[in-house]
């Protein structure tokens, strides 16, 4: 069985009375597997967070259907909401008088967990966190990033089939990014569990995912593993070299396949247009250049491949709309 | 993986999981003694006084105290139940409602059970300090039957405050302020601080639409059974009460899961500016 299926999902949004509609999807088509790390690549405004609302039952799609774990989320919706959970980045759910344990056993309770089992997870992902000296502590409390912390473990708490997860890293430090990656991937592997994560953060998704879509203005520009879709990119490559003093790059920039050559310090960057099979005449040409120690060609990163795509970078692209 | 628990008892669980942030926040925040008991106190106590300097009966000052101690309950319906999904949504809380199998209806009840723990000791206050330094006279024999009264009554109005609770799911922040506009008129034609017939027999009956219209005049009538001129004999009243809560949490059910449809589809539950 797949773990998410959309056939054709499209999200109209009419503002407010009288202002224009504004699309959020548009044809988007998805099937992940059961235990599959997933993950949604664009811009804010891409429509990331729309579509992760429609797979866990907070919105509807103006058309096309979307089925987790074969559930319509249209009709068999209260099926569906005993098999997932979701956590968003910057969430400030809950009530700041509570204790953070207090808080992690209401929101477990509405998912069913007996008060002993659930009192025991809440232990067990508390001390996986690191946040077990922090569960007698008031909400109010918390740092963002013990919140983030909490808001995973509540997520977590109803060990659910699949796992909705929108920009959870958003705002926290790389410290403690690191460690909800880190244990995120340690969860996921330890059972058929599926997580369908939204980000804008290339290396986050690079890291995390097995596959991953890029999505722009509402619609699914591909999807692959992020080597599948650097390979994509591959059509331009990067080198770098390293030179002493003032090095001029002019020469390099009238070679044929050389699209941009800019002198940063000690290094000049270089993209070539097209792949030069084993650097062939460009190392050449490089090597004649005075003043050059070092030439390294670097890998493609999944920034070369969203701009292969988009034509332009993830920071440079506009948000479209609240997605 | 677990397996679903019986829907009963997960909607009890739910229930208690939902009131516990109430009842502990009371605890918590001592405050709220002076906000919600003290302050609301003054108010009943110069109604009080009003009817007191008129010469009026022991009796009038009697529905003070009762109004006083029902309003408690009418504000708890309106504020901490019908317009809570406003607070609830902009904090993030009631996506994760939503999203979870817990039911809305189990969810509101576990508010209103919250809710009721700090208004019973508003009520009760309110009650003892008129007993105590107004000498109401309270037939005391009564309050087994008040206090059912009392309970019958509030189910109706948590009842009428889940299916207003459905409005916001409907018309977002709209709703609030139209919930907010009922307020006064509601004290007006409950007769919450005097005897409803007062207004006349169409605007009573009117009136008695307000589950606290009822209440409020049959437990005058148990209370203070002065009265003379009762809208109908409480046994009637509570047989209408219960009815009323039968149809009150059955179209409540109804609204909610229409409601939760309508703003799933027009996006509400998502977009934190509607």
């Amino acid at each position: 069985m797949q773990a998410i299926r959309t056939e054709s999902v499209g999200r109209l949004f009419r503002a407010r009375r009288g202002t224009k509609e504004v699309r959020a999807l548009a044809d988007v088509d998805l099937t992940i597997p059961r235990g599959e790390f997933f993950g949604l690549l664009g811009p804010n405004g891409a429509g990331k967070t729309t579509l992760i609302k429609i797979l866990s039952t907070l919105l509807l799609p103006t058309e096309g259907k979307a089925y987790v774990l074969g559930f319509d989320v249209d009709t068999e919706y209260r099926e569906l909401r005993w098999h997932i959970s979701m956590v968003s980045g910057g969430e400030t759910s809950g009530y700041g008088l509570l204790t953070v344990r207090e808080q992690l056993w209401m929101f477990s309770q509405f998912h069913g967990l007996q008060s002993k089992e659930a009192r025991g997870r809440i232990d067990d992902l508390l001390q996986v966190v690191g946040l077990s000296e922090a569960a007698d502590t008031r909400i109010y409390n918390l740092s963002t990033g013990m919140r983030q912390k909490m808001n995973l473990v509540r997520s977590l708490l109803s060990d659910p089939e699949v796992l909705f997860l929108d920009e959870p890293t958003l705002g926290l430090d790389v410290e403690v990014a690191r460690d909800v990656r880190s244990y995120l991937v340690e969860w996921m592997r330890a059972g058929d569990r599926t997580i369908l994560l939204t980000t804008h953060y290339m290396a986050e998704a690079d890291q995390l995912c097995d596959r991953l879509a890029i999505i722009h203005l509402g619609r699914i520009l591909t999807v692959g593993t992020p080597e599948d879709l650097k390979r994509r990119a591959g059509f331009r490559e990067r080198y770098r070299i390293e030179v002493e003093g003032n090095s001029d790059p002019a020469p390099l920039r009238s070679f044929g396949s050389v699209e941009s050559a800019q002198l940063d310090g000690r290094h000049v960057h270089i993209v070539t247009l097209e792949q030069d099979e084993g650097g062939g005449e460009l190392i050449r040409l490089v090597g004649s250049l005075p003043g050059v120690k070092a030439f390294t060609r670097e890998e493609p990163t999944l920034e070369d491949a969203f701009i292969a795509l988009t034509g332009r970078g993830l920071e440079d692209l506009p948000s479209e709309q609240e997605g | 993986m677990s397996t679903h628990p019986r829907p009963l008892r997960h909607g009890l669980q739910t229930v208690v999981a939902r009131a516990y942030p109430r009842v502990v926040g009371a605890n918590r925040e001592p405050s709220w003694v002076f906000f919600e008991v003290t302050l609301p106190l003054l108010a009943t106590v110069a109604l009080v006084m009003v009817y007191r300097a008129l010469g009026a009966p022991a009796q009038f000052e009697g529905y003070v105290i009762l109004g006083g101690a029902m309003t408690a309950f009418w504000l708890n319906t309106i504020w901490n139940m019908a317009a809570q999904f406003r607070w609830e949504k902009e904090n993030g809380n009631l996506e994760l409602y939503i999203a979870s199998p817990a039911g809305l209806m189990w969810i509101l009840a576990g508010m209103a059970l919250g809710g009721s723990f700090s208004t019973s000791l508003r009520a009760a206050a309110v009650l003892a300090f008129g007993a105590l330094v107004f000498q109401i006279p309270f037939v005391w024999s009564a309050w087994p039957t008040a206090l059912l009264i009392l309970l019958i009554t509030l189910s109706a109005l948590y009842g009428v405050g889940m299916a207003l609770s459905s409005l916001f799911l409907k018309f977002g922040r709209n709703a609030e302020q139209g919930i907010a506009t009922m307020m006064e008129p509601v004290f007006l034609l409950s007769g919450a601080f005097f005897p409803v017939r007062a207004l006349g027999v169409g605007a009573a009956i009117a009136g008695s639409l307000i589950p606290m219209t009822l209440g409020m005049d049959a437990l005058r009538q148990v209370l203070l059974p002065g009265d003379s001129d009762p809208l109908l004999p409480w046994q009637w009243e509570v047989v209408l009460l219960v009815a009323y809560t039968g149809t009150a949490l059955l179209f409540a059910r109804w609204s909610l899961r229409r409601m939760e449809r309508s703003a799933k589809v027009d996006g509400r539950l998502t977009l934190r500016w509607q």
